[in-house]
């Protein structure tokens, strides 16, 4: 069963919702033993970075996920903010990333000149740079909704699945072995998300 | 390319889907869930849920009517209506909404808007702005529970809300509600060249036309409705519709 990390952060009605519609199960959940068994995760995410880093060190489950993640390479998709949250740091706060990918997280940066606003806000396009199975069988020219001011910077080029226009070209979604991280938020991208899910669900 | 949004946005009064013209004579248009039903098929690339009496009865929002619409929207949701404490901003994002629309609250306890952008980040947090042209040509905001225009300067109001962490403005033109007649684009211009956040427009859109306009003179980041969305023909009847996407496209381009 999908197990969605419940660390009070993330919209985890919507993505249960969107899984659903995708053909699968899911459970919210953030005990130990459940996470455990679980035989892929999600780690959703809306909000600041301290506050999610600090929220996910209150459950009490973090060792827990790590082992799941990284011993076992149970299959994990982290969103929006929990692809920014596995990063080493992040530019909006003070405390370490979880460090699950050899990257950052910076803040957009634009003169006035640009016209360029932060956050970056609506649907956007993604160029996909490497096949992985979460694009699997993917409309043409897939457009997903992304709403972020920071964006993750990988020092491992081959960890990037996808990129994206805004400015400058930022990495939309990255793939590092079990790891699955997507800017954007399938959960509200419409037929797009559900076709990603989908592929999640199946792999 | 980042697309243009274009954001049907929905009155809710009674857990009724309804719509005013110039915040008034509101009439109901039908049930919310069915409309969402509706915007969902036709892929809509985001909504807006406003229940617009939740702040006058003095009450938070109906959460089990917001899960409802969740359940049926598998697109971006904010929601606006007597938020006015983080526990209620936590809940309405926990069900699943992307962003939280502030507006009275806002005018009163300006401080709430940090608060909030604090515990989801400013990404979340929308603030719904009432605009209304005062008799000397100004712009001023509006309150829509004493029904009267307030002494602050729509463009001041604006920047502070930027300042104190909004990651949005949604300026809604209480002169154009409702009219068909066209965006406010002085209006919309004045709020745009003044802050650095995302502005969309609400208030007065009747034709597709009427978004490029605000896109491409206002320089407004996203384009909202309501009237728009629910009524057709001459005489107003009542029908939900979205544009089909290459024609906004177009549009829009």
């Amino acid at each position: 069963m999908i197990t969605i990390v419940d660390y009070g952060m993330g919209n985890a009605g919507s993505l249960q919702n969107m899984i659903r519609k995708a053909g699968g199960e899911s459970r919210i959940s953030a005990n130990r033993e459940e996470i455990a068994k679980a035989s892929k995760l999600i780690l959703p995410g809306v909000g600041s970075f301290d506050n999610g880093i600090t929220k996910l060190n209150e459950t009490g489950i973090l060792d827990i996920l790590h082992i799941k993640v990284i011993q076992d390479k149970t299959p994990i998709l982290c969103i929006c903010l929990g692809m920014q949250m596995i990063t080493r740091q992040s530019e909006e706060g003070k405390m370490p990333g979880l460090g699950w990918i050899n990257a950052k997280t910076i803040r957009f940066k634009f003169t006035k000149e640009s016209n360029l606003r932060i956050p970056h806000m609506g649907w956007n396009t993604v160029k996909i740079k490497k096949n992985t199975p979460l694009f699997y069988d993917m409309h043409q020219e897939p457009r997903f909704y992304f709403v972020h001011s920071f964006y993750v910077v990988c020092e491992d080029k081959d960890d990037i699945v996808t990129t994206t226009d805004y400015g400058l070209e930022f990495v939309s979604s990255l793939q590092r072995d079990n790891i699955f991280a997507t800017q954007f938020h399938p959960e509200k991208s419409h037929l797009y998300g559900i076709k990603l899910i989908h592929n999640f669900i199946a792999m | 390319m980042l697309k243009t949004r274009v954001i049907p946005s929905l009155l809710i009064r009674n857990g009724g889907l309804i719509k005013t013209v110039r915040f008034k004579n509101a009439r109901y248009v039908g049930d919310p869930i069915n409309a969402i039903k509706v915007f969902n098929d036709k892929e809509v690339d985001e909504l807006a849920v406003i229940d617009i009496d939740a702040s006058r009865d003095n009450r938070g929002p109906d959460f089990k009517m917001l899960g409802r619409i969740n359940k049926e929207a598998f697109m971006p949701l904010a929601y606006g209506g007597g938020v006015s404490t983080l526990e209620q901003v936590r809940k309405v994002l926990g069900l699943g909404y992307e962003k939280i629309i502030i507006n009275s609250h806002a005018i009163q306890n300006r401080s709430f808007i940090t608060e909030a952008a604090n515990i989801c980040g400013s990404q979340s947090v929308v603030v719904c702005i009432d605009v209304k042209k005062t008799v000397f040509g100004g712009y001023h905001v509006y309150d829509h529970l004493k029904k009267k225009v307030h002494k602050i300067v729509a463009l001041d109001y604006a920047c502070e809300v930027e300042k104190r962490g909004a990651g949005e403005l949604l300026i809604y033109s209480v002169d154009r509600d409702g009219t068909f007649g066209g965006y406010d684009i002085a209006l919309l211009k004045v709020i745009t060249s003044g802050v650095s956040i995302p502005v969309v427009a609400l208030g007065g859109a009747g034709n597709i036309k009427d978004f490029s306009a605000a896109v491409g003179e206002a320089g407004v980041s996203a384009v909202s409705a309501g009237s728009f969305f629910v009524f057709h023909g001459p005489h107003r009847a009542v029908l939900i519709t979205y544009p089909d996407r290459n024609e906004l496209e177009n549009v829009l381009a």
